[in-house]
């Protein structure tokens, strides 16, 4: 491998050195991997509240250039979607004020480049959409996006803040004793931009990648780092509240059925194989006018050639990503992830098979290390989700 | 009797005629919960330094090396059904097999426990 850049700091750094001293490098972040230990951190979060800290990933606010000002709120928010729609394929101009759509980032073959949340901001400081990619992949995001929309908008990046996960039953109550009732009350999957004390700026989505309830909030570090490391604290004071690592975000994502990039999404995959299609609105598919649509259209006709499943391993030996899967002798399909489920107390696995094997209860093989081990595809996702919807 | 250790981290101690073979305390410790442990065939020839078993915690799956060459005469079967003794016990009830050696003498290669503590402390 090549030699490596220097590894970058979570500015909240300091805050994890205090409770753990397990890290490793992720996406050219120093992030920590465990604190507690990955299964009691895993149950503590479906049981209470885990806070994870991802200020690796890319936050960023696109916002139409200052030649638009004259326009208003509405038309605003259809030019800056119409520039968006250009990469992706969710209904981004019927976004009410504060929704969130999960959406993905295509390539001209209907491949995914990356997973992403776009959030329709309210009416202050002219609106515009926070979007938030993945770590790995945020500066070739940020070209593509920048290509894209020209001169017509600017992105402006937010990684120099922290982003953290509030993940767990627990996190609603969390939210509420340290900010208030305005995170509360938002629903599953709706923004909210936050102002002024106690620790600056926020921007909070009800959303999360573990399957829970959960909030992910942006807060201020690069004016005033004591507004993230308080709020930090603030929460890890909470008696529900206790720290986790990247170990247990991927166990719980897995057991949640969530989609990885770069292990279960990758650009010759298509939203259609991965399970996605409830991420393309209707109108986009009628207009057809994003990116790979011939693909994605005729997946979505004709069933795709693959298909992403659940896999549930019979014996205790988890089957990883690259393990191959048979039918009797033939090759049908990859994990793509796999691990152990905590809650399950057994090994779990994500892959893609040839669609005539993906129905549940399929008998498959998995050729472990060699040796071929009995599997059978299962529901997905492992756990139920637990979001709180409102309306 | 005395425990032999390997740059890999296992240990080795010889019980009667067997070696008794492990990861120690400090591997166990770094690889989290262990959830599968996969062990070789009872009569299996396995060499000093080559791969005879996987260790499976909730992160990843890591090799485990034979401290020393011979043949396997038993497997810790309690694994199968409580793999995490390795972390509870990784010098003790976690132990991984039992291995009669060619050639006893080899262990004398290995670390001793003082030897090992400082190989570790300069990890």
């Amino acid at each position: 491998m090549a030699e490596a850049a220097p590894l970058k700091k979570l500015p909240l750094d300091a805050v994890w050195r205090a409770r753990t001293s397990k890290f490793a490098d992720f996406a050219g972040y120093d992030m920590p991997i465990q604190f507690e230990g990955l299964i009691a951190e895993h149950k503590w979060t479906r049981e209470h509240a885990g806070l994870f800290d991802v200020s690796h990933m890319g936050p960023c606010v696109l916002a139409l250039s200052d030649r638009h000002h004259g326009l208003a709120f509405q038309e605003r928010h259809e030019k800056i979607a119409a520039l968006i729609e250009r990469l992706v394929p969710a209904d981004i101009a019927g976004l009410e004020p504060g929704q969130v759509r999960y959406t993905t980032l295509l390539n001209a073959e209907g491949g995914v480049l990356d997973d992403l949340m776009i959030a329709r901001m309210e009416e202050v400081l002219n609106g515009g959409l926070y979007i938030v990619v993945n770590a790995g992949r945020k500066h070739e995001d940020w070209a593509l996006i920048h290509d894209a929309i020209g001169d017509e908008a600017r992105v402006r990046r937010e990684d120099g803040d922290a982003l953290l996960a509030l993940q767990g039953p627990s996190a609603e109550r969390v939210i509420r004793d340290v900010l208030g009732e305005a995170a509360p009350a938002l629903g599953f999957m709706q923004y909210k931009t936050m102002a002024g004390a106690p620790f600056g700026v926020m921007r909070i989505t009800r959303s999360g990648y573990t399957g829970e309830d959960g909030f992910e909030i942006l807060v201020d570090a690069s004016i005033d780092p004591a507004n993230a490391r308080g709020f930090a604290e603030a929460l890890l004071a909470h008696p529900e509240v206790k720290p986790v690592g990247l170990g247990a975000r991927d166990s719980l994502r897995l057991e949640a059925g969530l989609c990885l990039y770069g292990h279960d999404l990758d650009p010759t995959t298509s939203p259609i194989e991965a399970g996605l299609a409830w991420t393309i609105q209707k109108t986009r598919r009628e207009r057809g006018d994003f990116p790979g649509a011939a693909r994605i259209l005729r997946e979505l006709k004709d069933k795709p050639a693959r298909k992403r499943v659940g896999i549930l391993p019979k014996e205790r030996a988890p089957a990883r990503e690259g393990v191959e899967i048979f039918a009797g002798d033939r090759k049908i399909g990859v994990v793509t992830s796999g691990g152990f489920s905590p809650l399950l107390n057994a090994p779990i696995s994500m892959g893609y098979v040839e669609t005539a094997f993906a129905k549940v209860g399929t008998e498959v093989q998995l050729s472990i290390r060699g040796q071929m081990r009995a599997g059978e595809i299962a529901a997905l996702p492992f756990v139920p989700h637990r979001y709180v919807r409102k309306p | 009797m005395t425990t032999r250790y390997t740059k890999d981290h296992e240990w080795v101690r010889m019980e009667g005629d067997v070696a008794v073979v492990g990861i120690t305390p400090y591997a166990a410790e770094q690889l989290g919960d262990v959830v599968f442990v996969e062990l070789p065939d009872v009569g299996k020839v396995v060499k000093a330094g080559a791969d005879m078993a996987v260790v499976e915690s909730a992160k990843a799956a890591s090799d485990v090396y034979a401290p020393i060459g011979g043949s396997v005469a038993a497997v810790n079967e309690a694994l199968a059904g409580s793999p995490q003794l390795v972390n509870e016990s990784a010098d003790g009830e976690g132990w991984f097999v039992k291995i009669k050696p060619d050639n006893p003498g080899e262990l004398d290669a290995l670390m001793d426990a003082a030897a090992y503590a400082d190989y570790v402390r300069g990890l």
